[in-house]
């Protein structure tokens, strides 16, 4: 019997049953889809993440207050560590400290409210530190945090929800109810990942503090060292200048601690590894559903294949030719679905998906495609091949 | 009806040349020995009359075309065994006319299947042509129900959602008939049972009885020797019974074996020999006349 003939019945096996080919082709579908599209939005949520924080710099510290040791005190961060961090002295590798306070707010302004993401209140240094650049308008100075103004400086985000038509420098806002005016909007600088850098608000810290934060510990101190060379030497005397303020003896854990951005880099991109993986466990589940999904529609209908096979039989086919068929049945519509979700993944990655631009892994795309493509193989031929093994009469007596 | 062709008759010639020693190797070329009679080399002569063609009159040497001994079929084993067979022995010439009657249960089917190869017996022997099939594997029982046999189920057993025409081809195809000449005996098998303005039509377009003779066309489309049916006209109404049945007996009349179950006595009275099968053996056997044979 030759290729084509086995080929044609194949070909007719498939479209003789529209419903359950169509089934077991999103079935593949589905699986494949899934996996590739939820695996690429685990890996652009970390290559954004780790591009955002690459795009920081090099040669920053963050110091943020830790709970320190049952038994010993932990004292807050305040604004005369980070005065202190910044002499030039003690600490020469120590370009600029800057203190930092964060509030959640909501600001507004006209008949539109907005809940800022990061409310900050800082010193100016803090915006040349993290490249921070002024789009609109003009920053906040040394002497608007002396002075305590309203004063704010936003992010591009924050000026697009508030004023989506007008132009927000020297307009007045009101966050938490009290008013600040605008001054500047920074430049864009784009997701990090999970988290919008442009959705910020910043304001001298004096008035945050004043306004909303409260007197308590600072949330970090910002410090930037001389250069990306001097990082190491920056972080030990910031060490050392807050072990002797903060009384850390030898041996003692600190109730503070500093990180690079490197430091902060590898964290991050831990985290985000977390959720790569369990996007990857989602997308193995739906491939196991759609698996399972395929199956089932191969095992509903095998009661009816297992009496072809026998009527297959009983006119002389042979096992080989049998096997042939529901071989290349499983081939057609395992490739058909495989492909067809492949399509659809790629399709996907292509919105933004809760903030994050998917980006497709290639051997996510073989592996999702592999595994469909076997379990449809598997569950369209295996079946086939023990009712071919049988005698035509128990096949024909199938139930 | 037309006579068969020459290289059909020579084929059968051959496979009763081969028919001899009690045992002998059995090797595929048995087989084809076997198939020859229909398939193998057919000249395209016969194509376009194939279905209503003749086999001719049966070949010198008379060697009946079934020949069964001792036949024992058991399902199962120990205290739930079902001995369905019990060492029948059974001898049908060629060209007869057979109807196996009996008791729902007593082994009818059971030894239809065997007889077509559809299963295997549990021990006894079964000669086709002469030739002892006990030791046939796989591939060549499936040969000698695609060349030599021709089985009509009771419950037509065709594919569905698959037309008429490409059931019927069926054979055919695994018998490696090229698509042109399959098409052509094909339809005119199915002529032969009156559907050829229905071979587009799929099994659940057609009513029971169109479907068996859908059924029986598939089964004479390769011109088989032997045209066994089991209980063809069990699930019939009257007419249709009459329809089946006169195609049957103008398969018997074009020279072919026909072997059928039946419970109806007016379906069995078209047969020219009636044996009764009571608990897995042959109790009587005679001719429709009712003289014993
Ligand atoms: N596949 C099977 N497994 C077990 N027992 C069977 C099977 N087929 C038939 N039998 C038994 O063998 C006996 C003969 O069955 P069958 O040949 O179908 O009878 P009939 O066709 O004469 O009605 C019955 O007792 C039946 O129950
Ligand atoms: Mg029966």
């Amino acid at each position: 019997m030759r290729f084509t003939e086995i080929l044609a019945f194949a070909v007719r096996g498939v479209t003789a049953n529209k419903l359950r080919s169509a089934l077991t082709t999103l079935g593949i579908m589905i699986g494949v889809a899934s996996v590739i599209l939820l695996i690429a939005v685990g890996n652009g949520a970390s290559q954004s993440v780790q591009q955002s924080i690459a795009g920081l710099g090099t040669n920053i510290l963050t110091v943020s207050p830790q709970r320190a040791q049952a038994g010993s005190t932990t004292k807050p961060l305040t604004v005369a560590d980070a005065t202190a961090l910044a002499d030039p002295v003690e600490a020469p590798a120590v370009k600029s400290a800057s203190p930092v306070v964060s509030a959640s707010a909501t600001a507004s302004h006209a008949a539109t409210s907005y809940s800022v993401q990061q409310f900050i209140g800082t010193d100016p240094a803090y915006f040349g530190t993290t490249n921070s650049e002024v789009a609109q308008g003009a920053l906040f100075s040394t002497d608007d945090v002396r002075q305590g103004r309203k004063v704010v400086v936003i992010g591009a985000t924050v000026a697009t929800q508030l004023f989506p038509s007008s132009q927000p420098v020297g307009q007045s806002i009101l966050v938490n109810n009290i008013p600040f005016t605008v001054v500047g909007v920074l430049a864009t600088k784009g997701s990090s990942g999970l988290q919008d850098a442009d959705d910020i608000a910043v304001a001298p810290l004096s008035t945050v503090q004043n306004a909303l934060a409260g007197y308590g510990s600072l949330s970090q101190i910002v410090v930037q060292a001389t250069s990306a060379d001097k990082l190491a030497d920056a972080q030990a005397q910031v060490t050392t200048i807050l072990d002797g303020r903060h009384k850390i003896g030898y041996g003692q854990t600190a109730d503070y601690r500093v990180l690079s951005q490197e430091q902060l880099l590898s964290a991050r991109t831990a985290t985000t590894d977390t959720f790569t993986v369990l996007l990857a466990s989602v997308a193995a589940i739906s491939l196991l559903v759609g698996g399972i999904g395929v199956t089932n529609i191969m095992l509903v209908t095998v009661t009816e294949r297992i009496r072809e096979i026998g009527i297959r039989k009983a006119v002389g086919a042979r096992r080989g030719s049998i096997l042939g068929q529901f071989l290349l049945e499983a081939t057609m519509l395992s490739l058909f679905g495989g492909a067809l979700g492949v399509a659809a993944g790629f399709i996907g990655s292509g919105f933004t998906i809760a903030g994050i631009t998917p980006v497709v892994v290639p051997s996510s795309v073989l592996l999702a495609f592999a595994v469909s493509a076997l379990i449809g193989l598997f569950f369209g031929s295996y079946p086939a091949s023990r009712a071919a093994r049988l005698r035509p009469i128990e096949a024909l007596r199938h139930e | 009806m037309t006579a068969r062709s020459g290289s059909t008759r020579g084929g059968n010639t051959r496979s009763g040349n081969t028919r001899g020693g009690d045992t002998r190797p059995v090797d595929t070329r048995a087989v084809n020995a076997l198939a020859g009679n229909s398939l193998a080399g057919s000249a395209p002569t016969g194509s376009a009359s194939t279905g209503s063609a003749s086999i001719g009159s049966a070949p010198g040497g008379g060697a009946p075309v079934i020949e069964v001994r001792e036949l024992r079929k058991t399902y199962g084993s120990g205290d739930t065994a079902v001995h369905a067979l019990r060492g029948l022995d059974l001898v049908v010439e060629r060209g007869e006319y057979l109807a196996i009657m009996g008791a729902s249960g007593s082994g009818k089917s059971t030894l239809l299947n065997v007889l077509g190869c559809l299963d295997i017996p549990t021990s006894g022997r079964y000669l086709i042509d002469g030739i002892d099939t006990s030791e046939f594997g796989e591939a060549q029982l499936g040969l000698l129900r695609n060349r030599k046999i021709g089985f009509v189920f009771q419950s037509f057993n065709l594919i569905p959602r698959t037309t008429a025409l490409a059931n019927v081809e069926l054979p055919l195809v695994y018998a490696g008939v090229r698509r042109a000449e399959r098409r052509a005996r094909s339809m005119a098998a199915l002529r032969m049972v009156g559907l050829e303005d229905r071979a587009g039509h799929r099994p659940n377009e057609l009513s029971g009885g169109q479907q068996q003779r859908v059924a029986i066309a598939r089964a004479l489309v390769t011109g088989p020797a032997i045209v066994l049916a089991d209980e063809p006209t069990g699930n019939l109404d009257t007419h249709s019974s009459q329809e089946v049945m006169g195609i049957l007996d103008r398969l018997h009349a074009s020279g072919r074996t026909v072997v059928l179950i039946t419970h109806e006595d007016d379906v069995a009275a078209h047969a020219r020999r009636v044996i009764r099968v009571v608990d897995g053996q042959i109790v009587e056997s005679r001719t429709a006349w009712g003289v014993p044979a």
